[in-house]
């Protein structure tokens, strides 16, 4: 059999090269240029960043693929592009004070994100088992290091501990599973899969299919493979907490929701039923551990789970309209949780942050935006209207109903229920209580970039919930 | 119309309230002054409203439609009738009443009071305006936060308790309800949320039952119905008495009003079914509601079980489908703000002076405040119904309509209007009559110029409802046939 070398096309892999070659650039900066805090060179990520989202956005509506079809960057890939992009942006503006407060490094912490950043939109690219394991790989890698950036903080240590070895765990499941696979089929590429099953059920098909499964829940967060989420990300340090809360999870989602109405046709494996006794058993342990949790990033981790149980309803639907209901609801997820892990960096005070609930007590009296900030966004990710958690979750249940899954919905209204007690909790302490021990003395001003950061997060919070009109719309030509 | 007269009423609060935000903080006589002026204005809008009503037809009128997001048919799209008219008015003059009622008591984070209470004001007035069923959901949901910010920062001492149990009974019904609307979307075909286009279409009938109890549950939290009635007095007698006012005034009627709106005229064949149960339950509570108040000890609970009771004559009067009974209804939902606010209103001013709602703390008020008694006689004989008052034109009306509809259920019914003089002139002379017992109350202020200007505003109106019921009845009566008649289509109305 002859070899053919395949047409080298760069130009659909664009989002992922760009944040890589920025990542070198930042590397060979911190390395090579002298000076102590080198806070400039978050300028340079957010440059590169801004430059990917820009090459990323030229290529909406071309529909490109490379490296025979192991790429594709169809509309859908794109908008998860732009989400991962934009979280990223949002979160090195968090970084800069944080990372200053507590006499961190620039230069490692912005070339790692970065690279995850690449990783992660090359996951979303992906068409291909193989690639999509290369994403994986170079999205996790990265966030190993970062939760345990903050190297003398005891729990940042464990966080990344914990996240390696659970993580490396579930990246041999999802690689086993890709060897099942391919000695089912004798390919890795989704569509090829797909043909070469032709609607036939088959052991080691289905056994791979399943262990890919375990790697992309892992992922996610769905029960029962969430052990991992709430000690990382009560650990990791904060901004990363929120990226890795929403870019990882746009990112696993994108390839998860490919994977899935791609390669698996329901005639060979019949995941809507699985996945829809997995959306509601995530969704309702996400909702009842998160009750009683009285550490704020612990609660919001709790709070990925279940909305991870949300976004599955869209795949349960497994059409167009439920695609693009859920890339609605990564999009409006993104900036309402980012501007809630914002709010909590912009409540804290040089390197203390008001973490458990007793700290957050009386805190609208002392950081009165702050705190505002964080209410709109638990109001938002709570579900109420006009915000943004409210249209996405919307569209999410639309489209379920549509689809005839009512019960589905209803389980799922049930647990916004459930949800909405403990997205209440914060505020009832920071509003309807007197300020908390040790946090009495004026608070210093929030840093320029940071509030700049959380208000315009507030602010897409606010405006994707007043006028859904243009994302839904590009979510829907997004599936087209 | 070229004035986008519905408009302004919802976002001219919401500006209010961003110029509120902006005030100097510590300025506290500015930020109640420019509060007053601003809910004013606010009514001023709304009497401009009143001066164009056309009262002589059921059609929607002031309409504004703008499509909001268009691909899935949902729409900017307010409109005023006969059904929602009085409702908008009454809004707007309750919070004329409850602003002005909050300067003496409100001096802790007044700022964010006075925003609170304006954003509320529009998200009710929302409610009442919304003919889209996502938009209408957006204003019902939306108008909790800020009625749960102001019980439980502005409340007493259980006060978060009742604000995070009125926000979960809340929500656990309209949560549902917010299923139904998507059912409702995608069942009847017609692929809007326009609330005149869902009428044109006949939602399937073996829907119409889990459409409508989705819906019912929804409403019945928020009147409150028996027996879910639980989450209101925790919340009258912990929130603020604007709050208060506020709450029974207006959000119990958002309630009546969605009964109306929405399950009557959308779920026709339903309704019927449904009838009897809600009929009943609407007698059981306002027997029991009338029971209950007799028996507190607290002034402010024996208001809202009060609350209880009006509440089921208006489900009562909504759902035996006829016309007297139905205006009755409507009339009595402005009835029992009026009458029910300046009832909150008077035990808040109670409250301001001894930091009590204890019936058994107080005894012999007329002799010191005298002023105060004969309003507070006066308002408890408008709530029991007394002829001349305008209490006594709603409820009478709704007893006739259920009267030809069934005897019994009046019969019933109207012995609640006699436990209402029992609860209310027992509390009466428990509270203004007899010796002066206790020593605190023996000087006691009477009524300033302030308080006295709010009270009697609000004594004028009920007697000019109690003469002249005719100026509220003669402009629904157009829109109240209207709504029998998607009733009558379904063979009920005889």
């Amino acid at each position: 059999m002859p070899f053919t070398i395949p047409e080298i096309n760069l130009v659909p892999l664009l989002p992922a090269l760009i944040p890589a070659v920025t990542a070198m650039l930042i590397m060979l900066a911190d390395a090579l240029l002298p000076g102590k805090s080198k806070r400039w060179l978050a300028a340079v990520a957010l440059l590169g960043l801004a430059v990917s989202a820009y090459f990323t956005f030229t290529l909406y509506g071309t529909d490109q693929s490379a490296f025979n079809n192991s790429i594709v960057a169809n509309n859908f890939s794109i908008g998860i592009c732009l989400v991962v992009i934009a979280g990223a942006f949002i979160t090195v503006l968090l970084s800069i004070d944080f990372l200053n407060a507590r006499n961190l490094d620039f230069g490692e912490y912005l070339a790692l994100l970065l690279g995850a950043v690449s990783g992660m939109t090359l996951m979303a690219l992906a068409n291909d088992l193989i690639v999509i394991f290369l994403g994986l790989e170079l999205l996790s890698l990265p966030l190993y290091v970062l939760s345990a950036f903050w190297r003398t903080n005891d729990l940042s240590l464990e966080a990344g501990m914990k996240y390696f070895l659970l993580g490396a765990f579930s990246s041999a499941f999802f690689l086993y599973g890709i060897a099942l696979v391919y000695g089912a089929t004798g390919t890795t590429n989704l569509e090829l899969i797909r043909s070469a099953v032709d609607g036939t059920s088959n052991m080691l098909f289905v056994a791979g299919i399943g262990l890919l499964l375990v790697g992309f829940g892992f992922k996610v967060g769905l029960v029962p493979f969430q052990w991992w989420i709430p000690d990382v990300y009560e650990g990791a340090p904060t901004p990363i907490t929120g990226f890795m809360s929403v870019a990882t999870k746009a990112a696993a989602f994108a390839a998860f929701f490919r994977v899935f109405m791609i390669a698996v046709p329901l005639t060979a494996f019949d995941w809507q039923t699985i996945m829809a006794l997995l959306a509601v058993v995530t969704m309702t342990v996400g909702n009842i551990a998160a009750l009683v949790q009285t550490n704020i990033k612990r609660m919001l981790a709790y709070s990925a789970i279940a909305n991870a149980g949300y976004i599955l309803v869209a795949l349960v639907v497994n059409n167009a309209e439920g695609l693009s209901a859920a890339l609605f609801y990564l999009a409006a997820y993104t900036v309402m949780n980012l501007a809630a892990f914002g709010a909590v960096i912009a409540l804290g005070q040089g390197d203390r942050e008001r973490l458990t609930m007793s700290e957050l007590s009386g805190a609208a009296q002392q950081k009165p935006w702050a705190a505002a900030a964080l209410a709109i966004a638990l109001l938002s990710l709570a579900g109420f209207p006009p915000f943004a958690g409210f249209v996405a979750k919307f569209f999410v249940f639309g489209a379920a109903v549509n689809a005839g899954y009512v019960w589905l919905a209803v389980i799922g209204v049930l647990n916004s229920l459930v949800a909405v007690y403990y997205y209440l909790g914060p505020i009832v302490r920071m509003y309807m209580q007197p300020p908390a021990e040790g946090w009495q003395q004026t608070p210093a001003r929030t840093p320029a970039l940071l509030a700049f950061a959380v208000v315009v997060v507030v602010l897409l919070t606010i405006g994707f919930g007043l006028f859904p009109s243009e994302l839904s719309q590009f979510a829907q030509a997004a599936v087209k | 119309m070229s004035v986008p007269i519905l408009t302004l009423l919802i976002l001219f609060p919401l500006l209010a309230a961003l110029i509120t935000a902006l005030l100097p903080r510590d300025n506290m006589r500015l930020i109640k002054g420019w509060a007053f002026v601003a809910v004013a204005i606010e009514f001023g809008l709304s009497l401009y409203m009143l001066a164009n009503f056309v009262p002589n037809t059921s059609q929607m009128q002031f309409v504004e439609f703008y499509p909001w997001v268009p691909q899935f048919g949902i729409s900017y799209h307010v409109g005023v009738d006969g059904l929602s008219f009085w409702l908008v008015i009454l809004t707007t003059f309750l919070m004329l009443i409850a602003i002005p009622a909050s300067f003496s008591e409100i001096n802790v984070r007044v700022k964010e009071y006075f925003i609170f209470f304006l954003i509320l004001e529009s998200a009710l007035l929302g409610v009442f305006v919304a003919l889209d069923l996502f938009l209408f959901y957006v204003f019902w949901e939306f108008s909790l936060i800020p009625m749960a910010l102001i019980i439980g920062i502005w409340g007493h001492e259980q006060r978060i308790y009742a604000a995070v149990k009125f926000i979960l009974f809340t929500m656990a019904g309209s949560l549902l309800m917010l299923v139904a609307i998507l059912v409702l979307y995608f069942a009847t075909g017609a692929r809007s949320f326009d609330l005149l286009e869902l009428q044109k279409t006949i939602v399937p009938a073996n829907l119409q039952p889990w459409l409508f109890a989705a819906f019912a549950l929804a409403f019945a939290i928020k009147v409150p119905m028996f027996p879910v009635h639980t989450w209101l007095p925790d919340a009258h007698v912990q929130a603020p008495a604007a709050g208060s006012i506020i709450l029974a005034g207006v959000l119990l009627k958002l309630g009546a009003y969605g009964f109306m709106r929405y399950n009557l005229t959308l779920f026709p064949d339903a309704s019927q079914q449904f009838a009897p149960i809600l009929v009943v339950l609407a007698i059981i509570g306002i027997i029991y509601g009338a029971m209950t108040a007799a028996v507190q000890k607290d002034l402010k609970a024996l208001i809202a079980y009060s609350s209880v009771t009006h509440m089921g004559f208006i489900i009562l009067g909504i759902f035996v489908f006829s016309q007297q009974a139905l205006s009755g209804a409507i009339l009595q939902m402005v009835n029992h703000g009026i009458s029910t606010g300046a009832l909150f209103l008077m035990v808040g001013l109670l409250y301001e002076r001894r930091h009590t709602h204890l019936i058994t703390e107080f005894g012999g008020l007329q002799k010191v405040i005298p002023v105060f008694g004969f309003f507070f006689l006066f308002v408890m004989f408008s709530s029991m119904g007394l002829p001349g008052l305008n209490g006594f034109v709603g409820e009478f009306l709704v007893l006739l309509g259920s009267w030809e509809t069934n005897p019994a259920y009046a019969a019933v019914a109207a012995v609640g209007v006699i436990l209402a003089a029992i609860y209310l002139l027992w509390a009466y002379q428990r509270v203004m009559q007899g010796p002066v017992t206790n020593e605190k109350n023996k000087t006691l202020p009477d009524l300033n110029r302030r308080e006295l200007a709010l009270l009697v505003v609000m004594a004028a109106l009920i007697v000019l409802i109690g003469i002249f019921p005719d100026y509220l009845l003669n402009p629904m009566q157009a829109s109240v046939t209207q709504l029998l008649h998607f009733d009558a289509v379904a063979g009920l109305v005889k």
